[in-house]
């Protein structure tokens, strides 16, 4: 198999690294960079456990090919949280019990940072239907839902 | 297997050409799960994202030019493009989740050729043309000339969708896409149906209707068009749309509708589409 080299930004920093071409982003991200946060799930794009951001947008990094990362700046759940002090979304799924096996949460707290940096005062469906694609089989999503809400009224108060 | 994101339609045209067994992609999100289930592995997966013309929209001269691989939230997100077509866009929009918008294109989804495919009854329904990049340059052809049946299409070796082009709503027109799945997101279509109606007052001066998930592939039931062009939306005609929608199905059996489910479904969608386009379309939303 082909390799590329691939230069993008991940989490702020420039680097550099060489994939195989067949290889997913969440491989390359997983195995090459040492991110392990991004979960794969599925494989399939189904259950968002891998989302990552891609030129903030919203992406199942499994979907992704590792060299269409060239030129690209990427977030994943590891550059989230500001040095020691975690996110809003993060410090709120802790207290809210958001999470018990924990295979989902990564990609659940990518998902709701993307929906709250677009609309930072969603409706409860709207937050149901921007995590829609993130599946969780532990919570019942209620705790999540409510975690995210409350993250939100922290972060509108941080903005005023 | 090799990566190539050539940045023009002619090196996309020449990868394709010298190498047997390349595949062109956008969003990769029916290719990379195929690939994942055993399909053969592409010999050059040619990236069609870096091409400018492939990811942009354009509105001019009447008429819209959509790159094929825009990525259908940049679609849904695109006020002019939203206010003018509703249905296409809401079809559009309902291709995934948030994760799987931000790569699914028009593109893919014709080409993929899936029965139950959202965007194609919508397309098909406001008369849809695509631009094909051929050997000989470039060829256009309808939305539903392209798909043949369930992932069969009518592109040939070497030859892949550039754009789409769509002429602007006519006064009077608008157009609706409804779909029934078994919960509230993230499923595969059991019925989508998608409606074009021109309104002249209350009477329906000019309808498409097209069914998708209940056919090989998308379909246009033209007995329906009949039974409404010169009337008025009253429930005895609604009711002949509803039941001709329905005749004119072919579905299947699977574990997300029955054959008969999906008949009658079909009718009820019709119906309730033809309301909602019929409003836009008497209203002026579009």
């Amino acid at each position: 198999m082909n390799r590329t080299h691939v230069n993008c930004t991940v989490n702020g920093d420039d680097v550099d690294f060489l994939a195989a071409d067949g290889i997913s982003l969440l491989d390359a991200l997983r195995d090459e960079l040492g991110l392990t946060g991004s979960k794969e799930g599925c494989g399939t794009g189904d259950c968002g456990a891998c989302s990552i951001l891609i030129d903030g947008k919203l992406n199942c990094s499994c979907l992704v090919l590792a060299p269409e990362a060239e030129g690209a700046e990427i977030v994943t759940v590891e550059g989230i949280a500001d040095g020691d002090h975690l996110h809003p979304l993060q410090q709120t799924f802790l207290e809210g019990a958001a999470l018990q096996c924990g295979i989902c949460t990564p990609g659940f707290l990518v998902a709701a940072k993307a929906l709250l940096d677009t609309n930072p005062d969603p409706t409860e469906t709207e937050i149901r239907y921007a995590l829609a694609g993130n599946l969780c089989r532990c919570t019942g999503y209620d705790k999540i839902i409510r975690s995210v809400q409350e993250a939100a009224v922290q972060l509108r108060e941080v903005a005023k | 297997m090799r990566y190539v994101a050539p940045t023009s339609v002619d090196e996309a045209r020449s990868l394709l050409v010298d190498n047997p067994g390349s595949r062109v992609f956008a969003g990769a999100t029916d290719l990379i799960p195929q690939i994942r289930a055993g399909r053969p592995q592409p010999s050059v997966m040619v990236d069609l994202k870096r091409i400018d013309r492939l990811t942009s929209v354009s509105h001019r001269d009447g008429g819209w030019a959509i790159g094929a691989a825009t990525p259908t939230a940049a679609l849904t997100a695109n006020p002019e493009f939203a206010t003018m077509f509703p249905g296409l866009s809401e079809a559009s929009g309902l291709i995934g989740s948030d994760q799987i918008q931000n790569r699914s294109s028009w593109g893919g989804n014709v080409a993929n050729a899936s029965p139950a495919a959202d965007s194609v009854p919508a397309l098909v329904a406001n008369d849809a043309q695509v631009v094909i990049a051929s050997a000989g340059g470039t060829r256009t052809a309808a939305v539903d000339e392209i798909i043949t049946g369930p992932g069969q299409t009518s592109l040939g070796d070497g030859e892949f969708i550039i754009e789409f082009t769509l002429a602007d709503m006519a006064a009077g027109t608008s157009d609706a896409y409804l779909r029934i799945i078994p919960r509230t997101e993230m499923d595969i279509a059991v019925v989508g149906a998608g409606v074009r109606l021109t309104m002249d007052g209350p009477t329906v001066a000019a309808a498409k209707i097209v069914l998708g998930a209940v056919a090989p592939t998308a379909i246009r039931v033209g007995e329906a068009e009949a039974a409404l062009v010169g009337n008025t939306l009253d429930e005895a005609t609604l009711a002949e749309a509803a039941e001709a929608a329905s005749a004119a199905c072919n579905p299947i059996n699977d574990k997300r509708g029955t054959i008969e489910y999906r008949r009658q479904v079909a009718g009820v969608l019709t119906k309730r589409c033809l309301l909602i386009a019929a409003d836009r379309a008497q209203n002026g939303t579009a």
